[in-house]
């Protein structure tokens, strides 16, 4: 068994079988996590390059980890003080790299298609780790994941997704993964944050809490970007909070429990209660031990396959 | 392609018996004893012999499966990339006598391959190796400690271990591949 592509650029049409593979996978590398050597061999020799254009904590360390406990060589580059801030494009960044002898380059980029284009210019496997408002791959396996680990399966479960849709690469690969897997997905946001022609993704629409909360086993609640305030998309952090704020009091009037999860970091008492992100239906933390095991998933499938060895 | 059975159930049931004497005599008993089977069939190969050891010793010692595929030697640039599943050892193998577990022991790379991934997951007191089948053609220094059967083998021929649990019957055969590739 091994992946359809020798990159992972999105989740828009990937298989259930490519999936179900990532998933299984990571499952294995789990594992792995829990031993006391947290490391195991198979990337040995291989060198990976962390391309961040655009500022991340989490899914940067989270990368690195899952990098290293497969015992490859990491370099890590970031664009302030680098060579991009003085000038230098991207395709010139990318053959650098290249002229380096690097196996794999895992990218964010706030321009939306930089990892596709990439693909184009290098011989390297490329990881898309986030790509301007178009898809953060790994951040929604791993949410799937870790709905598995919980569900069983993904066929049938209603996940809603909650926020600022319109602006969320997490919520499109979301979308992409869940609908393939089988799952019923919606979205819940103000007007303003929601794309038009949601509806053609299979996605169902709501604008009030109180109507998706009796029919969803999970909301996955995004981050709100205070920045958007400023572009009048919302009125307020306080108006946002008032109607979309997902509170311990909205979620306890389902007859049914809700699993909470959020892609952090979290702005508490703004999208979500910290109650709630703390509270025993939430598997937010769940969500980040999960990122390093699908991350190992997809470095050990990518970096192993034949497709990825140099001529 | 041509088979030969070498053991039919009742065979390689006595043969599995013999080697649960054999690990109770080696080590004067079961104490601190584990064993670790390699998937596949050392799997429901090691849940035997520990089933057996109860009814010897009237203990049940610690039974754990490891998948060595995160250490192969021929893990890059092959066409049919391996699956990768979960290794389940959930005891600690520090001071323990771990017996390895494997149905057929070739040319010794998968032994090997176990042996570093054993090594990774903790210290043990020693590791004895235990394989089904020792069919020769070894390409690192690697010797069994207890051998259920030695059958000599040429290249083109493959040793096929049935068990139950994976293949639904009991039985070994010998089977000739005239193109020669295991």
């Amino acid at each position: 068994m091994a992946l359809q592509s020798r990159h992972l650029l999105g989740l828009e049409g990937v298989s259930a079988e490519d999936i179900t593979l990532i998933l299984d996978t990571a499952r294995s590398f789990r594992e792995v996590l829990d031993r006391p050597i947290k490391k195991v061999p198979p990337l040995q020799g291989k060198t990976i390059v962390n391309l961040f254009f655009e500022s991340s904590t989490r899914t940067r360390i989270s990368f690195e980890l899952a990098e290293r406990r497969l015992s490859a060589d990491v370099v890590n580059f970031a664009a302030s003080g680098s060579s991009v801030s003085k000038g230098e494009t991207l395709k010139d960044t990318a053959r650098n790299i290249e002229a380096m002898r690097i196996d794999m380059v895992v990218i964010r980029h706030a321009s939306s298609g930089a990892p596709h284009f990439l693909s184009r210019v290098v011989k390297a496997n490329v990881i898309n780790a986030g790509d301007g408002q178009h898809e953060h791959p790994t951040q929604a396996l791993l949410d799937m994941m870790t709905l598995r680990e919980k569900y069983g399966a993904l066929k049938g479960l209603r996940v809603c997704i909650v926020g600022d849709i319109l602006h969320s690469r997490v919520a499109r690969s979301n979308i992409y993964g869940l609908k393939t897997m089988g799952a019923e997905v919606s979205v819940c946001g103000p007007a303003t944050l929601i794309p038009r022609h949601m509806e053609e993704l299979g996605v169902r629409v709501y604008h009030r809490l109180e109507d998706i909360i009796p029919r969803v086993d999970v909301l996955n609640v995004l981050r709100i970007q205070l920045e958007r305030q400023k572009s009048g998309l919302f009125p307020s952090l306080r108006e946002y909070h008032r109607y979309f704020g997902v509170t311990k009091e909205r979620v306890e009037k389902a007859p049914q429990p809700i699993t909470i999860m959020h892609p952090g970091p979290i702005n508490r008492d703004v999208e979500l209660s910290a109650d709630l992100a703390d509270g025993e239906h939430s598997v937010i933390l769940e969500q980040v031990t999960n990122g390093v095991a699908i991350r190992m998933a997809i470095l050990y499938l990518l970096g192993t396959a034949q497709s990825s060895e140099r001529s | 392609m041509n088979q030969n059975r070498v053991f039919d159930a009742d065979g390689l049931k006595r043969t599995v018996n013999r080697l649960a004497h054999e690990i109770v005599e080696k080590n004067k008993g079961v104490q601190d004893l584990a064993l670790v089977g390699i998937r596949s069939r050392g799997e429901p190969l090691a849940n035997r012999i520990a089933d057996k050891l109860q009814e010897i010793e009237g203990v049940r010692v610690p039974v754990g499966i490891l998948d060595i595929t995160l250490y192969r030697d021929d893990l890059h640039g092959r066409l049919d990339q391996p699956e990768l599943k979960s290794t389940e050892i959930l005891f600690d193998i520090k001071g323990k006598t771990v017996v390895l577990v494997d149905d057929v022991l070739f040319t010794g790379r998968t032994v090997r391959s176990a042996l570093n991934a054993l090594m990774d997951i903790g210290r043990p007191a020693r590791i004895q190796l235990l394989v089904l089948v020792d069919r020769g053609h070894r390409e690192l220094p690697i010797k069994a400690d207890m051998v259920g059967k030695n059958i000599p083998t040429s290249h083109n021929q493959k040793v096929r271990v049935l068990m139950t649990e994976i293949d639904g019957e009991d039985g070994i055969e010998l089977v000739d591949e005239p193109d020669g590739k295991e």
